[in-house]
């Protein structure tokens, strides 16, 4: 009995053991070059969110048979961040070419040696390419580095309800809507004229107070949170005052939704259709159609954004200094950025080329939005990325954006706090954040 | 032991090259009886280095040391990390605000716990459908149920003020005070737990034996007074283990409130009303700077925090042991 027993334990442990041996050996096992096999070099790119390379990198593909593009989806924007970080600071693991966010992209900045630079490898021959803002804000602050070039932008508009307008005694047509708002205090004018009428009692003009910041902090400031030197200006920078207080005005006159944006009141408050207008940059009129639903299609339309200019969101692709495959991934990365690459991304997912070749394409020029009563799209949204001035936004702006600005201007617009303690809080939790 | 036992049994006159193979026989097996059962139980504490120990004592260095994730290592500090975490206004919020939360959802997800126990312990039809039923919320995915309960309690389109609307009450700003989102927040919790903790009293009830209730009831005692005198001291223990358990997550209380704030750990309006010390260390080390060194130092804060808990708990254990022998 206690011979079998023993060997069978024998063979248990010694299972055990080897089993043990070969999972460290697996742990330790390298992944090998593996980039050239059959004379052909692989490129990776990582991207987060929707940016619609399918098309553009076949492609590329195509065209150049001696790279093989490995296209790596990364899950959202959240996801990929710290990740990234991490093959920066490790010096392995991250893309040939990885793309950055334009928010985020201003923290890398400050760490110029993880990146290649883009000027070295022939960029210099593009600037007349590209939207001057978008080619400014892919430098470091000296001005001696390219670290990326841009993918899309979103140029903004004001997409509004025509139905309500309607109800609401006020023009409908896009052009007559374009004339009612040339500056914000006419827009602010007209939708006290907007509530004025009791058939949109309950319609708020403007989803939130927070959504003017972005449009008209850029179309009146040269820097936002920080200035030039990277110093942290959110409390001495009068046109963000200017702004907060301008949208919260609006709130105090009853015009503004009181929404959060991204979450399920503001979702379902289109269905419901609770606000009128909403300043859209082009990648959002695919969400507006989704969440108001056929029931809305048709009703709405799109006017220019009041004071002419504007940009919300956008990215950037870059090649981090690790790669070993920097000259593949330039190609790669100019492709993209280039016209063919940005139309193909236009029409695929709906994202508006910062490429100046190809904002001038006829397939951009005439594009039309049939959700939005056929509205010239193109045109529209072209015509206001052209006319965005260069904003300088510093290293942490999108965090302190986010998570402080935006969250107390809130607070303060939903009556939480008031202007003051909000602004109180936001000024001094962004510098904590700004010190870091 | 048998090993031993037969090799004793072997009369002696053997050749030098037999003793020794026997000799090294009896060598193996005593180190088979030795090592094997360490060898069983290994697989456990190999994990548990890998995966529990070495994290823990690697956070512990990391918290003395000024490491962001960008700029790297920049060297010790020794205690400095863990002087900013303790002066720091919004830690202290996010404390306040995970008692607040363990108080609000464990003491009726405990008592609840203990009425559906009691409840199923009974002649029931369908007994085991129903045991296995209130099971059911614990083993459904934690981000799915946040979602839905996202959407229950959103402020104005929500299904709980819809209710509450409908019984024309006022609509609630769930994320508005503190009050309201640390209900919320219970809802959640309760929904997930409550089941869990039912079926381990459960376990418990059916370990007392029947005959104590036959001579209560013969006693005249009513079933409520049977349920505190004789239910509720017997499961004493029981009921401290899953306090115990509870304390545990409720100090790591995470997804939940952060699918209330729909994902987002660090920002959101009235997120100080409700953030969690876990959401509060996600967003210092993997959001805004990526400290490293400050995220760890609150982790150690948060782990002597409970380990703290545990030790009180255990001592009640103990205490109430003690008096049970009496």
């Amino acid at each position: 009995m206690s011979v079998p027993r023993r060997r069978l334990r024998g063979i248990a442990a010694a299972a055990l053991a080897a089993g043990m041996v070969l999972s460290a050996a697996a742990c330790s096992a390298s992944d090998g070059d593996d980039s050239s096999e059959g004379g052909q070099s692989t490129v990776t790119l990582q991207y987060f969110g929707s940016p619609g390379f399918d098309k553009a990198v076949a492609d590329f593909q195509a065209a150049n048979p001696d790279i093989k593009v490995d296209a790596q989806n990364m899950g959202e924007l959240k996801d990929f961040t710290p990740k990234l970080n991490q093959w920066l600071a490790t010096g392995q693991g991250a893309g040939d070419v990885v793309m950055l966010e334009e928010g985020t992209l201003l923290g890398y900045l400050e760490t110029p040696d993880k990146w290649a630079n883009l000027l070295d490898l022939g960029a210099a021959s593009l600037e007349a390419d590209f939207l001057p803002y978008k080619w400014a804000n892919g430098f470091t602050s000296d001005k001696s580095k390219l670290v990326g070039l841009g993918t899309d932008i979103g140029g903004l508009a004001m997409c509004y309800r025509t139905d309500l307008f309607q109800k609401a005694g006020l023009p409908t047509d896009r052009a007559e809507v374009s004339k009612l708002w040339p500056t914000w205090q006419e827009y602010a004018a007209t939708g006290k004229r907007f509530k004025q009428s009791d058939a949109v009692k309950d319609v708020a003009f403007i989803d939130t107070a927070t959504a003017i910041m972005q449009p008209y902090i850029m179309q009146n400031s040269k820097t936002w949170f920080y200035d030039t030197n990277n110093n942290y200006i959110a409390d001495t920078n009068p046109v963000v005052k200017e702004a907060w207080n301008f949208g919260l005005q609006m709130a105090a006159d009853g015009l503004t939704g009181k929404l959060q944006r991204w979450q399920p009141d503001w979702n379902a408050a289109f269905a419901n259709a609770a606000f009128a207008t909403v300043p859209c940059p082009a990648w959002m009129t695919g969400s507006i159609a989704e969440r108001a639903g056929d029931a809305g299609k048709g009703k709405w339309d799109i006017a220019t954004i009041p004071g002419g200019s504007g940009n919300w969101g956008g990215s950037y692709l870059a090649i981090p200094e690790q790669s070993k495959k920097k000259e593949a991934a330039y190609k790669l990365l100019t492709y993209l950025t280039g016209k063919d690459g940005e139309l193909s991304s236009y029409a695929e997912k709906g994202n508006m080329p910062s490429n100046v070749k190809a904002l001038d394409d006829p397939a951009f020029q005439t594009s039309k939005n049939e959700y939005f009563s056929n509205a010239p799209t193109g045109e529209i949204f072209g015509a206001s990325a052209k006319n965005l001035q260069p904003i300088y936004l510093g290293p942490k702006h999108q965090g302190i954006w986010e998570n402080h600005f935006e969250t107390e201007m809130r607070n303060a617009e939903q009556g939480k706090k008031t202007s003051d303690e909000a602004w109180a809080k936001a000024v001094a939790d962004g510098k904590k954040l700004a010190d870091g | 032991m048998s090993v031993n036992t037969s090799a004793a049994a072997i009369p002696p006159p053997l050749d030098p090259e037999q003793r020794r193979r026997q000799a090294r026989q009896v060598r193996l097996g005593r180190l088979d009886l030795k090592a094997s059962p360490y060898l069983y139980v290994a697989p456990f504490f190999v994990l548990f280095a890998v995966f529990g120990f070495f994290p823990l004592i690697y956070t512990g260095w990391v918290s003395m040391r000024d490491w962001g994730l960008i700029k790297g290592d920049q060297g010790f500090v020794g205690f400095e990390n863990f002087a900013e975490v303790l002066a720091d206004a919004n830690f202290w919020n996010a404390m306040f605000n995970t008692f607040g939360i363990f108080i609000v959802s464990t003491v009726p997800q405990l008592l609840l716990a203990l009425m559906l126990a009691n409840w199923l312990n009974r002649k029931l039809r369908f007994r085991t459908a129903l045991r296995m039923g209130i099971l059911l919320p614990n083993i459904t995915s934690v981000a799915a149920v946040g979602i839905v309960f996202g959407f229950i309690f959103a402020d104005r389109y929500g299904l709980a003020n819809w209710i509450l609307q409908s019984l024309s009450l006022d609509p609630v700003s769930w994320r508005g005070s503190r009050f309201a989102s640390w209900t919320a927040i219970s809802f959640m919790v309760d929904w997930r737990w409550t089941g869990y903790n039912s079926l381990i009293y459960l376990a418990a009830m059916q370990a007392i034996p029947r005959d104590l209730y036959e001579s209560a009831s013969l006693d005249g005692a009513s079933p409520a007074r049977q349920f505190w005198q004789i239910t509720v001291p017997l499961i004493q223990p029981t009921i401290l283990f899953t306090v115990i358990i509870s304390t545990i997550g409720g100090m790591q209380l995470f997804t939940e409130p952060l699918m209330f704030n729909y994902g987002a750990a660090g920002s959101g309006s009235g997120l100080e009303n409700f953030q969690t010390i876990a959401m509060y260390i996600y967003s210092t080390t993997f959001e805004n700077n990526f400290k490293y060194g400050v995220g760890s130092a609150m982790s150690w804060l948060l782990f002597m925090l409970i380990i703290l808990f545990a030790l009180i708990n255990f001592l009640m254990v103990r205490r109430s042991l003690k008096g049970s022998d009496k």
